[in-house]
């Protein structure tokens, strides 16, 4: 957590631009919500766009239509995403391995087609527009959104605010009843956990998470796209978790830092971007299975022994 | 009694694995289960704590009836297990695995978000002195995969110590063991049951006949015969379907 923290407090210094270095911890969070099911619970969705997107188009729809602050706009994309979890994960979670990960695919695939057809609420596949936020104001304090840095660092205190509580979580029985059921399920309940009720507390944990980083990258765009909620969005996080080392803490944010770069460099010189990305993420998974931070944490832990 | 069945039957598909198991268990006493590979053993303790569901008939458990339960009930309850195949935390290490085991049977501790581990130092008390019982503490910050096989034996009944059940079932803990770690073992197993109910499969007849105050016979899924290891050794019946091919059985 404290060099999350450092990293992430530097990041704008030594990012190549600000765009990127705001990419990078929103989507870091995002994976970061991800790596909670996939990393520590042994969950792997494949729909987790739902609720990156239930945060950005709650917060955006609240922000649009109803005129509400952005902070009230900010908890109220959470909570969309919370709830949208807590439907998604009681179903999901009856069944295992690969019809999980199914399942939640196809609800979230679901949830895409409904976002696409309620063009009154979310503009369809026009992206849902007119939420742009130029002023935070809450009590005395008004800060100018438009800056930049200042911008990068408001988003930083959610982001800090989200990470902090859940490394309580991690580091509480909580997190070692999540790594139970990650290791062993059938031990886990013959021990006497209550494996369903875990997994689906930390589904919707990771939901809630996910709307943070939803509702807080629908806040920096002013503007929610369809894509938003697209099943691609569901593999960034897969990706940018498995890129940098799931069930690690940093690993999320490096795999974002590492993927969104790649994307960067690699887009000013072909639209072909992705089949780079394909293949670093082929050669990444092949011969560092741990992802990056994974395996340089497995290093320095090996020489200290 | 303790526990008591009550015509229990487990079915798969069409094949019946338990039929019609009617018995009682005298709190106290230490029952040993016997019979041939495939006879229901296993399948018995998986409806006894709780892990499979029964196709019909009833389990009570100190007077109450726990048929259909979650498992996590019957673990809170005061049933632990150990399992014939070693099945623990491969990547925890040997107090990381018992430790998690009293968690999960202390209210306070398992649903805490908030604290740090270390602030239920109770449960890591309690693990150690498990793994003391077993002789692992030791052992205690060692990954499971890399114990020696007898050690991961070891602490299979360490993890079902953890919450203090007031019944114990022990599946086979003798499995792939050495003559010298199968003594160690079953003078473990007789501490054990001076102070709890132990319910004991086992295939190495011998073993059990000088330590088991009653015994259950199981063939295909009947029970055959019970009685005191005397009235064992005397059935003719068992005599016929289990001593006469149990020297063959495996080691
Ligand atoms: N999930 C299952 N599906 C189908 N059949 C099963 C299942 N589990 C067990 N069986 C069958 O039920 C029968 C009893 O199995 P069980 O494991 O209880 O025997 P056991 O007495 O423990 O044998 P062993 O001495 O080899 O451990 C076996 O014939 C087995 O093949
Ligand atoms: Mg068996």
């Amino acid at each position: 957590m404290p060099i999350v923290a450092a990293v992430l407090a530097l990041l704008p210094w030594v990012a190549p631009s600000q765009a990127l270095s705001v990419n990078i911890l929103l989507y870091g969070l995002f994976a970061t919500g991800f790596n909670l099911l996939f990393g520590y619970t042994g969950l792997l969705s494949f729909g987790h766009a739902a609720f990156f997107g239930a945060g950005a188009y709650g917060a955006g729809i609240a922000l649009a239509h109803y005129g509400v602050g952005w902070f009230g706009a900010i908890f109220i994309g959470v909570g969309v995403a919370g709830m949208l979890a807590l439907l998604i994960g009681a179903v999901s979670i009856r069944s295992r391995g690969i019809y999980f990960s199914m399942v939640t695919l196809a609800l979230a695939q679901l949830v895409y087609y409904a976002a696409f057809q309620a063009t009154d609420w979310t503009g369809g596949e026009n992206g849902l527009r007119g939420l742009t936020v130029s002023v935070l104001s809450l009590g005395p304090i008004s800060l100018n959104f438009l800056d930049p840095t200042t911008k990068y660092y408001v988003l930083f205190a959610f982001v800090m605010f989200a990470l902090w509580l859940l490394s309580r979580m991690l580091n509480a029985p909580f997190g070692a009843a999540m790594e139970a059921v990650r290791e062993n399920e059938s031990r886990a309940r013959a021990c006497g956990f209550d494996v369903r009720l875990i997994k689906l507390i930390a589904f919707v944990v990771s939901g809630l998470v996910c709307g943070l980083a939803g509702s807080l990258n629908a806040l920096h765009l002013s503007i929610v796209p369809i894509d938003t909620l697209y099943y691609q969005t569901s593999g960034l996080a897969v990706m940018m978790a498995l890129l940098g080392g799931a069930g690690t803490f940093l690993g999320p944010f490096i795999g974002a830092a590492i993927f969104l770069l790649i994307e960067d460099i690699f887009s000013l010189w072909t639209p072909h971007w992705q089949l780079f990305v394909g293949i670093i993420f082929m050669l990444a998974v092949l011969f560092m299975p741990r992802g990056v931070w994974g395996t340089l944490a497995g290093w320095y832990r090996e020489r200290r022994a | 009694m303790i526990l008591s069945v009550d015509c229990l039957v487990k079915e798969y598909g069409g094949f019946v694995a338990l039929a019609d198991v009617t018995a009682e268990f005298p709190r106290g006493q230490m029952t040993a289960i016997i019979g041939p590979n495939g006879a229901g053993k296993s399948t018995f303790f998986s409806l006894l704590s709780g892990a499979i569901a029964p196709s019909a008939g009833r389990i009570i458990f100190e007077g109450a009836n726990i048929t259909g339960l979650p498992q996590f009930r019957f673990a809170r309850q005061g049933i632990a297990r150990s399992y014939q195949i070693t099945n623990l935390f491969p990547r925890l290490t040997a107090h990381e695995n018992v430790r998690l085991a009293c968690q999960a049977l202390s209210a306070s501790a398992r649903g805490d978000l908030w604290h740090d581990r270390s602030y239920h130092y109770g449960l890591a008390e309690t693990a150690d002195a498990c793994l003391e019982q077993v002789g692992l503490l030791p052992r205690r910050l060692i990954e499971v995969s890399r114990l020696a096989h007898g050690e991961q034996r070891a602490l299979e009944i360490a993890v079902a110590l953890a919450g203090s059940p007031r019944l114990l079932l022990l599946d086979e803990p003798t499995a792939g063991m050495s003559p010298e770690e199968t003594k160690q073992m079953m003078d473990l197993i007789a501490r054990l049951a001076t102070e709890r109910t132990v319910l004991l499969v086992e295939h190495k007849m011998k073993l059990v006949m000088g330590l088991a105050d009653r015994i259950l016979v199981l063939h295909h899924g009947r029970l055959l015969a019970s009685g005191t290891p005397d009235e064992i050794r005397a059935d003719t019946q068992v005599r016929r379907v289990y001593l006469g091919e149990g020297r063959s059985g495996r080691g």
